[in-house]
């Protein structure tokens, strides 16, 4: 069992921006967490993806939402990592964001990598998105760098991000 | 009209860039929208489909006289 957890790196958008990467990621620690607070500038609810070593093509997603109308789940091959539909806009109530958080064990083993995600929107509105995703990174090398983004658009001013690393001794 | 731009944060130097987009960043950005799109909209189509069949089923059962409690029971 992890007993570390350790803040790697941090980011406040002071301007909206299509992407954020976070590179160089040490290779110290045994696992990677991910926590975000995330809106869009623009109106359109958004997937939140992420991308893992610059590919966008190696994710095998499992992914279940729910809307506070319907539960739906499926399936997706040759992805990016994505959580669907929690990142509200200029659609949704003002000045809300989504939440997630990503998980990445052993993200410098030399096997292909499950992550999992979780991730929920938030509007003051009948219509707001729960989601889930385990996906399989179909990669063996070691994970030095993660991109989130929106499936269009970009993270509006305030999203925020955090990866830590743990370490299991 | 300004180019979106990209944040980077370097994990070992503690370095913070902010660079603008390429073209090719663009253009596989509206790729991946459009392939999101299709696919969501393929997801919420299969369960409206399920809610429809769903509701229909709860008419028929209502027409051949089952009260609202008894569906429920039926549907549970």
């Amino acid at each position: 069992m992890a007993n570390t957890y350790t803040l790697i790196e941090a980011q406040t958008l002071a301007s909206s921006a299509a992407s954020v990467t976070f590179s160089a990621i040490p290779a110290t620690y045994t696992d990677l967490v991910l926590r975000v607070s995330v809106r869009r500038d623009a109106s359109g609810r958004q997937d939140l993806r992420l991308a893992v070593n610059g590919s966008t093509s190696d994710g095998s997603n499992t992914w279940l939402q729910g809307s506070g109308a319907a539960a739906t789940s499926g399936t997706s091959t040759a992805q990016y990592v994505r959580i669907n539909n929690i990142v509200p806009s200029t659609a949704e109530t003002a000045s809300t964001f989504g939440s997630a958080e990503f998980y990445l064990p052993s993200y410098l083993a030399s096997a292909n990598k499950p992550i999992s995600g979780f991730g929920v929107g938030e509007n003051n509105a009948t219509t707001a998105y729960i989601g889930a995703v385990a996906s399989l990174y179909s990669q063996t090398t070691a994970i030095s760098s993660l991109v989130l983004s929106l499936a269009t658009g970009s993270f509006d001013i305030g999203s925020s991000f955090y990866l830590y690393g743990i370490k299991n001794s | 009209m300004t180019r979106p731009t990209r944040v980077e944060v370097n994990c070992t130097t503690g370095e913070t860039s902010i660079i603008e987009l390429t073209d090719a960043e663009i253009a596989a950005n509206e790729a991946a929208a459009l392939a999101a799109a299709d696919q969501r909209e393929a997801a919420e189509a299969e369960a409206a489909a399920v809610a429809a069949a769903k509701a229909a089923g709860q008419a028929k059962l209502a027409a051949l006289g089952l009260t609202a409690e008894e569906i429920a029971a039926l549907i549970k």
